[in-house]
């Protein structure tokens, strides 16, 4: 089964970018991570028939991707993964909210067609800032980054294990699948009782690897508390990049960016 | 240098639903041997091997670790002494990097951040995988993953090493970097493996389990060339002491 | 369902995010070292088997469709519902970050609706139609009643949240009646799949189901604080929302005016506002841009709605101010693939000069 493949790979791929250096990349994963956090509560925060105010926020989006050397490919691929389910939650705005609020030339436009198209920015501006985050930074540091800035730990130290594991039970978990599909070539999926079956073996085998990792965590002197050597070092460079990148949001979100440099524009051109 | 000795006498093991897994073992390994622990699936050696460390205790019968008796209450002494690598390095490697895998042990004994990270280089360097620090594990190859494995051992500076395996899933090469890496260690070496050439190259002393017993327990040389005695507990004469195919003269590995 | 980013606003993800945070908190508070010693490389490897084995897809006999794994049913008989809320947090975490699943800033609504009825609510339920002696029968009754039950009050979640955010138009009836149903189908079809893992480990493997219903591992189950905890942040939540919504409908800007003291930012005399009031004094010297005719904001269908909410959302609505915002908006965007551009080629110029 393909499916499995692809997702173990998506993972590995995006991995491998955070691997890569660039200014993003030498960043402090708090600072990038409490940056992100305030993009997109930013981004959440406009008005729902607000459009084009959203616009600066892809100029800075666009910098920083750049600057973190993200390939655009990826974005594409990842943008195109999740955006079913933004168009799908999307699509009953314009049907439903039909008020006209603006025209454009001739183009009437709706409430509904502006707070749809409202959701696709929100869509994309959102998927790429957290593509942004985890390409530049990797999660595992991501993860360390939450567990020094306050989030309990055991909850960091499972999505650590967590990590580990997908790994190792993915590549369980097809190497079955590829066992069953090949003495059942007409049936894509297991049929229930084989799927049950599939599935119970594997979750007996993750489950004495537990206990064989127990095990090994035990030769270790493991006595319940996971200690993280991970130390980060917070720089000039990124009290820098959380004061400019909030200022930008905060003048983003309150200055009328865009329809200021438009006015700017027809001034100019008049 | 007492506390390289391992001493296990009439050790008895039995799992909860009453079946023996070990019965009557006893041996004596001195300080700096390199023992090998063979014999067919299912014969008791990781059993045996978990013993050691004191992942299993006794259920009847004594295992000492230089003077100290493995105990519930002395696991953490004897943890320290005694390094276990396992069978599948998968089980082993479980933190995100191999950096933070190998500082797991010295972190778990409360060291101070410079003397583990001194461990850590030293670990590393002495299995020739400074260059694999940073790698997460899934993306390292079977070799590799049995180094870091191992580094994440000899991290805790122990005396004893206990190897369950270590040269299963490995090529070739890989298995000749590992035999000769191995061969470098100057601790106190036990090796449970159905490798038979490896064992001929790297222990002198050979101990072959049968059902949960000792059958055997002598000369490395000895032992592997008893064509009855190894048919009996489920094996065969190494490759190295068995004739060669093409020209039907015998090259032992070593 | 997943809560998604894109529909979500910046009140209701915080809340469901301080929620969900605070139950991990109480559940890691939960779980004693003796237990985590236990426990934690089990929590690793069992959350990855939920996240490999949801991807394995499932034909259901009879009806043709295909369904996968939900997750939380199975963590909680395995681990104990305090361990599995967790782990589901952690295969959330996990989908959002890499699959771009619903999406950090909605990973709190997600984790809630789909973490929280089947650990905390519905596993009690799960464990008195088992009883004490399981067969076929009671753990298929036992999963597809827990499964169903979960999933509806996840969905019912999905849609309060949708409303109670704004952004997407669905009217709350319609959109329940939507989802529920949908959730029917896709909950009975979860728990038919969950009966099969349970019934295969209870016939191979049935000490570790036992495991968690042993009193002695797992301190009782006290939901009592939980739910208190939930109704408070509920109500308060729910209150401030509703205040929010009716007397500012823009949280973060009522919050900033507040900060501030002033109603708009760029209101204020000093430094880069005055910069800003100075060059929107300039340009409202020029007469309106748009079209000399302008009556489209005069037409009755272009009224605004009588909600302040949109009132103030869509504010001072005229033909001049939206195209002049178009242009600066594309403007802006071009400017976006321009610097982008720029600094793409720059890197690349410098990493040839140093290779």
């Amino acid at each position: 089964m393909t499916r499995l493949d692809t997702a173990i790979s998506d993972v590995d791929a995006l991995d491998r970018l955070a691997t890569r250096g660039s200014p993003i990349h030498r960043l402090d994963p708090r600072a990038k991570l409490v940056v992100t956090a305030l993009f997109l509560l930013t981004v959440v925060s406009y008005p729902k028939y607000n459009v084009v105010e959203m616009t600066p926020l892809f100029l800075y989006l666009a910098a920083l991707l750049a600057l973190g050397r993200i390939p655009a490919l990826m974005l594409a691929r990842y943008l195109l993964l999740a955006c079913p389910f933004a168009l799908l939650a999307g699509l009953f705005n314009p049907l439903i909210d039909r008020q006209v609020v603006t025209y454009l030339g001739p183009l009437a436009v709706t409430g509904g067609w502006l707070s749809f198209v409202s959701i696709l920015i929100r869509f994309t501006l959102t998927v790429s800032a957290v593509l942004l985050l985890l390409a530049s930074t990797g999660y595992v540091a991501v993860c360390a980054a939450l567990g020094k800035l306050g989030a309990p730990r055991l909850l960091v130290i499972q999505f650590l294990m967590l990590y580990r594991f997908i790994f190792i039970l993915t590549d369980e978990a097809e190497r079955m699948v590829r066992a069953h599909s090949l003495r059942n070539p007409d049936e894509p999926n297991p049929p229930l009782r084989a799927w049950g079956s599939l599935a119970g073996h594997l979750l007996l085998r993750a489950y004495d690897r537990g206990q064989r990792v127990h095990t090994a965590m035990l030769a270790r002197g493991f006595d319940g508390t996971l200690r993280l050597p991970q130390g980060f070092h917070w720089s000039m460079a990124d009290t820098l990049f959380v004061a400019g990148s909030s200022g930008f949001l905060l003048l983003a979100r309150y200055g009328h960016l865009a329809t200021r440099i438009g006015q700017w524009t027809m001034e100019l051109a008049a | 240098m007492s506390h390289h000795i391992i001493e296990v006498k009439e050790l008895e093991y039995r799992y909860a639903d009453g079946t023996a897994a070990l019965r009557n073992v006893s041996f004596r390994i001195e300080h700096g041997e390199s023992v090998g622990v063979i014999g067919e699936n299912g014969a008791g050696k990781s059993t045996l091997l978990l013993h050691l460390n004191g992942c299993l205790l006794a259920t009847k019968g004594t295992v000492r670790v230089g003077d100290i008796p493995v105990l519930r209450d002395t696991l953490k002494q004897i943890r320290r002494s005694v390094g276990t690598i396992f069978q599948d390095p998968n089980d082993q490697l479980f933190m995100p990097t191999v950096e933070e895998d190998v500082a797991f042990g010295p972190l778990n004994m409360h060291l101070p951040p410079e003397d583990v990270e001194s461990r850590v280089h030293k670990a590393l360097e002495a299995v020739n995988a400074l260059h694999l620090r940073n790698r997460p594990p899934h993306r390292l190859s079977g070799g590799e993953k049995r180094t870091a494995a191992i580094a994440t051992a000899l991290s805790m500076s122990p005396d004893i090493l206990v190897l369950d395996e270590p040269s299963a899933g490995l090529d070739p090469q890989a298995r000749r970097r590992l035999i000769n890496l191995l061969d470098g260690f100057k601790h106190t070496k036990i090796i449970a493996s159905h490798d038979l050439d490896m064992i001929l190259a790297l222990c002198p002393r050979t101990i072959i389990m049968h059902q949960g017993t000792i059958v055997a327990d002598g000369a490395t040389a000895d032992v592997l060339s008893d064509r009855n005695l190894l048919a009996k507990s489920g094996l065969e004469l190494p490759l190295g002491a068995q004739g060669c195919p093409i020209c039907n003269a015998k090259h032992p590995e070593k | 369902m997943h809560m998604a980013d894109a529909l979500i606003s910046p009140q209701v993800g915080g809340a469901m995010w301080a929620t969900s945070l605070g139950l991990a908190a109480y559940s890691a508070h939960r779980l004693k070292p003796e237990m985590t010693e236990r426990k934690i490389p089990l929590m690793g490897v069992l959350g990855a088997f939920v996240f490999a084995a949801q991807m394995i897809n499932v034909t259901i006999p009879a009806t043709g469709s295909s369904g996968h794994l939900g997750g939380g049913m199975i963590l909680t008989i395995l681990l104990g519902p305090y361990a599995a809320f967790l782990v589901m947090f952690s295969i959330l975490a996990v989908q959002a970050l890499f699959f771009a699943d619903g999406g950090l800033l909605a990973l709190g609504c997600n984790v809630f609706n789909l973490g929280f009825w089947p650990c905390f609510v519905f596993y009690p339920l799960f464990k008195k139609i088992i009883g004490k002696s399981p067969t076929h029968g009671r753990i298929m009754t036992g999963s597809i009643a827990s499964g169903v039950l979960s999933l509806q009050l996840g969905a019912f979640c999905v849609v309060l949240q949708t409303l109670l955010s704004g952004i997407s138009e669905l009217p709350f009836g319609a959109f329940l009646l939507l989802m529920q149903p949908i959730h029917l189908g896709i909950g009975i079809i979860e728990g038919i799949v969950t009966a099969a893992v349970v019934s295969f480990v209870w016939q191979a493997r049935p000490e570790l189901l036992e495991l968690s219903a042993d009193s002695k591992l797992e301190p009782a189950m006290s939901l009592k604080p939980i739910l208190v905890t939930f109704a408070i942040v509920a109500l308060l939540v729910g209150t401030l929302l509703s205040w929010f919504a009716s007397t500012h409908p823009d949280g973060l800007e009522w919050a900033l005016f507040r900060v501030t003291g002033k109603e708009e930012l760029e209101a204020s005399p000093d430094g880069l506002h005055a910069a800003m009031a100075k060059l929107q004094e300039k340009t409202s010297f020029m007469p309106d841009y748009g079209f000399p005719e302008t009556p489209a904001t005069q037409e009755p269908e272009a009224e605004q709605p009588a909600t302040e909410a949109e009132a103030e959302a869509w504010p001072a609505i005229s033909a001049g101010t939206s195209v002049a915002g178009v242009v600066g908006g594309g403007i802006v965007l071009a400017l976006a693939v321009l610097i982008g551009t720029l600094l793409r080629l720059v890197q690349r110029r410098q990493n040839v000069a140093v290779s």
